[in-house]
């Protein structure tokens, strides 16, 4: 009975599926140095950088492809046919406030729901726009600046902040940590870049809105955001890419540093194009994601809602150094007709005190495929280390799969780590119980949904929970507030 | 692995019928090209083998004269026995006399001469050449086990009781039995393994075992193992299930340099149910791992799997469940926990507990956790006057009992636990409150 409901819900088709007609600046498909000398040399780069890129890129032909994964099967990536850069028109002259962005990109944003300038002064969010690979536009830097806060484009921030960038960048990804981290060291072309001085709470939640627009275009960002002492800042990360039939890759890497007493809250609504109803394309995600609680009592927080890609390989993880320091990951997946997610956390306990917290819903539909994998380990050295992991699978529908793949390490008498997962549909009996006191079948579903997605809602900033809403196939009303 | 190809041809000799020969050679041939796992193979991420290859094995070639200390480790059950000396049958500790009819209990060297089935592949059937490269071993080196059928509707009164012997030698030796138990329709029996030794000659003992469970048969399998110090095991059971049937497993792993288990249960028809339950119990340096697997392949069949493990000092345990509900296997039950006690701190534990599920009509769960003792249990027990070495002791105990209160042979119970209680470090008291090791036996 509850088929047909659940059937219209999660057949809603991808709405924001159009395209841009933007000229670009792309370079021809291929990778070899002198692509990677080009990406530098548009980006005004200094020589360290091209030689880190250079270094990771040799080190990146060393490694082979790992393609035999338990749970993934895509056909084989041809890394030569990719273009590794497309740059929206002139990007010589950026432009430096919103009335000279390119009309038909601020018409894009509007087409996603979020226009630039309404939201930006109405939530008080600075909107750091990634359109393909070039930072567009860079709002409500003036405010950050008076407090002290650095949010600039990656690119920019190499240029303009050398130091700090040379001090962080691939401390927590080390260029050669996996196949993709180092394509990605070796090519990325844009992404953010966060500092956040000693002592500051950042004035308004910092936000990124990711878009892949040039077919052919893979996307390498890298995002790098430092919390010194007693800080603290939210990030908000936003995916939409427009309905195209070819497999795009994406390759991200995300570092983020908290010090002392810092606190990194990391959100991200993920929804790239997942491909049509028989699978045919959607895009490939490849993303490493790491936080470092570096000194002591850092907190670093993952809050991630995904709903698309063909692919998803993702693994949010902190690295619990500092004593006290505490990781957390929220996460809702959902996956229909062909998709396939293998998604989870890694939470590394090394400090005395570090406490984590992992909370994972996974909803499958259709012939989708999700996996949870993730590890929880506590080294010798931490004492008294907790954590708490819970992860629980919905299924919709007789053909898709669930899995649960905990990974603990225990090495330490003193630490208390927990796991629970349940695996299971929605129940005739809950459905008939909301039915009969008077709420409609799709209701009904929908309350169910939602009250199994509720513990990762609330840990979504209020702004971007509506954006979640939106973009979920499955419609959650009331899921936040 | 030269010393693997010389201890084959000391195997495969002129005494090997046809039909079995050139078996063991395709085996080893698939043995040779897969080699020992490593940790790089997911299955034994957590277990490295390389031990094996570092040692020299030779094999008994002849029974053993068996001490009476030895003698003493064998758990008086009242059953009938095979006993392997280190992997040679002994028909003088043996027993299989007034077996009832429709009863066959026959070590494997003598069922290969005469026994059509084992020709006919009953060995291997479900444990297969290509199940992995220590499988395919035991196919090629196998030379001694057992073959038990209980024919239908047979309820048998006594216990069948399989014992592994190790005896002191200059040498380390190796084995390789293989058991093949068929559980007719409607028959009840209990099985108990007992892996036993008392020397540390280091010798290496790899088990198959494949049981096949009829239309509502019942089988109660017990493993214990209580090897010697530095002793190795490798064990796999496969289990195949048909309507209604019932397997219950106790594992009770006490010990050993290295003991790895793998249970692999196949539910193919409705209404089958497994009831997995281990204990393991890890001190010194031991190394002991417990992989399971249960395969829902058919709708209404249901599994339960409860582990538990203390380690001390500088053991290292090992928990892997896995559950996989095929597609179409609706209305499936499958409980998975798994808890651990660490008493030291350079103590170890690796666990993961998976669930694979491509139906949706289903109960699954899995629950793990890994600590100390519940420090508010231990206050409340010292309010109430008792010492706090004999309430970590009684709460340790308590622990294991979530295993042990459902063993129903007395004799398995009481050893178990008067084993861990011998074995618990000072500060855990239990003097008086369990019968000692010796009056257990």
């Amino acid at each position: 009975m509850a088929n047909e409901a659940m059937e219209q819900l999660v057949r809603k088709e991808y709405k924001q599926g159009f395209y841009t007609d933007i000229e670009s600046d792309t370079l021809p498909p291929g990778l070899d140095e002198s692509v990677i000398r080009h990406i530098s040399s548009i980006k005004q780069e200094p020589e360290w950088m091209l030689s880190w890129r250079l270094e990771a890129y040799r080190h990146w032909l060393t490694m082979t492809e790992p393609h035999h994964w338990a749970k993934l099967k895509y056909p084989s990536i041809d890394y030569q046919s990719v273009s590794y850069y497309s740059a929206p028109k002139k990007p010589e002259d950026a432009p430096q406030s919103l009335d000279e962005v390119d009309p038909k990109l601020l018409e894009t944003y509007e087409k996603l729901g979020i226009p630039l300038h309404e939201r930006a002064a109405l939530a008080g969010v600075a909107v750091d726009a990634v359109f393909d690979s070039v930072s567009v536009t860079t709002t409500f830097k003036d405010q950050l600046a008076e407090a002290g806060v650095i949010f600039c484009s990656i690119s920019e921030a190499i240029r303009e902040y050398p130091e700090l960038v040379r001090q962080y960048l691939g401390s927590v990804v080390p260029q050669g940590d996996n196949y993709f981290a180092a394509l990605n060291s070796a090519v990325f072309t844009d992404g953010s870049f966060v500092y956040v001085p000693e002592g500051v709470t950042c004035p308004m939640e910092l936000s990124t809105y990711f878009r892949i627009n040039q077919a052919n275009t893979g996307q390498f960002e890298r995002t790098l955001i430092i919390c010194d002492k007693r800080a603290q800042v939210s990030y908000l990360e936003g995916c939409t890419a427009p309905q195209r039939d070819e497999n795009q890759l994406h390759a991200a890497v995300v570092e983020l540093v908290a010090l002392e007493d810092a606190y990194i809250k990391y959100s991200t609504v993920q929804n790239w194009y997942p491909g049509d109803e028989d699978g045919k394309g959607g895009i490939y995600n490849f993303v490493t994601k790491r936080g470092d609680c570096r000194e002591d009592r850092a907190k670093i927080s993952w809050t991630q809602v995904e709903t698309g890609s063909a692919l998803t390989w993702k693994y949010p993880s902190c690295i619990l150094r500092g004593r006290d320091s505490v990781g957390e990951f929220y996460s809702v997946a959902v996956t229909n007709n062909h998709q396939q997610a293998d998604t989870g956390t890694k939470m590394i306990h090394i400090g005395e005190n570090t406490r984590s917290t992992i909370i994972s819903k996974g909803i499958s539909a259709g012939h989708s495929d999700q996996s949870y994998r993730g590890l929880v380990k506590v080294a010798p050295s931490a004492r008294n280390a907790r954590n708490f992991t819970q992860c629980d699978s919905l299924l919709l529908g007789a053909s898709c799969g669930a899995h649960t793949f905990p990974y603990q390490e225990i090495g330490n008498a003193s630490a208390q780590v927990e796991h629970e997962a349940t695996t299971s549909k929605i129940g005739e009996d809950q459905l008939f119980y909301c039915m009969q006191r008077g709420i409609s079948e799709e209701d009904a579903v929908n309350m169910i949904v939602n009250g199994f997605c509720k513990d990762v809602f609330k840990e979504l900033p209020m702004e971007f929970a509506v954006e979640a809403e939106a973009l979920l196939n499955v419609s959650l009303e009331g899921a936040v507030g | 692995m030269n010393a693997w190809a010389d201890l084959f041809q000391q195997v495969n000799d002129e005494a090997t019928p046809g039909w079995l020969k050139s078996r063991r050679i395709a085996a080893f041939a698939r043995f040779e090209h897969l080699g020992i796992p490593t940790p790089r193979d997911e299955d034994w991420k957590y277990t490295d083998l390389k031990r094996l290859n570092k040692r020299q094995f030779s094999m008994a070639q002849t029974e053993a004269t068996v001490s009476h200390t030895d003698q003493a480790e064998l758990l008086d059950l009242n059953a009938w026995r095979i006993v392997l000396v280190n992997g040679v049958f002994s028909p003088d500790l043996s027993d299989l006399s007034d077996l009832p009819n429709q009863v066959t209990i026959e070590p494997l060297s003598q069922a290969i001469t005469h026994d059509q089935e084992l020709a006919g592949g009953l060995v291997g059937r479900l444990a297969a050449i290509d199940t992995d490269s220590l499988t395919a071993l035991s196919h090629a080196m196998a030379q001694e086990g057992a073959l038990i059928r209980v024919g239908s509707g047979v309820v048998l009164p006594r216990p069948i009781q399989l014992v592994y012997l190790s005896t002191e030698h200059e040498s380390a030796l190796a084995s390789w039995p293989r058991i093949a138990v068929v559980a007719g329709p409607n028959s009840q029996m209990t099985i108990v393994e007992q892996l036993v030794g008392q020397h540390a000659s280091g010798h290496y003992t790899q088990r198959v075992a494949e049981l096949f469970l009829e239309g509502n048969a019942q089988l109660t399998h017990y493993l214990l193992q209580t090897p010697a110090e530095k002793d190795l095991w490798v064990g796999r059971v496969h289990v195949e299930q048909k309507r209604d049937s019932r397997y219950q497993a106790f594992h009770l792993n006490l010990g050993g340099a290295l003991v790895r288990d793998d249970f692999v249960c196949e539910l193919n028809a409705r209404g089958a149910t497994a009831s997995l339950n281990g204990l393991l119990f890890g001190q010194g340096r031991q190394h002991l791992d417990m992989h399971s697997k249960v395969n829902h392949n058919a709708p209404n069949t249901y599994s339960d799997e409860n582990y538990k493990g203390i380690l001390n000092d500088r053991a290292r345990g090992v928990f892997n469940g896995k559950v996989i509900v095929k597609r179409d296997s609706q209305q499936i039950e499958a409980h998975q926990n798994n808890a651990n006690l660490l008493l030291s701190d350079q103590a170890e534990m690796d666990t993961k507990p998976e669930l694979e599920i491509y139906a949706d009509d289903v109960k699954c769960s899995h629950g793990t956790t890994t600590g100390q003792l519940d420090e508010n249990a231990v206050f409340a027990l010292r309010a109430r006057g008792v010492d706090e070495s004999v309430a970590r002791g009684l709460l340790t105990l308590a622990f294991a009992n979530q295993v042990l209160d459902q063993v129903t042979l007395d004799a398995v119970h009481d050893t178990v636990e008067a084993r861990i209680a011998g074995a618990l470090p000072e500060r855990f008291n239990l003097k008086g409150l369990v019968l000692e090791d010796q009056e257990a036996q």
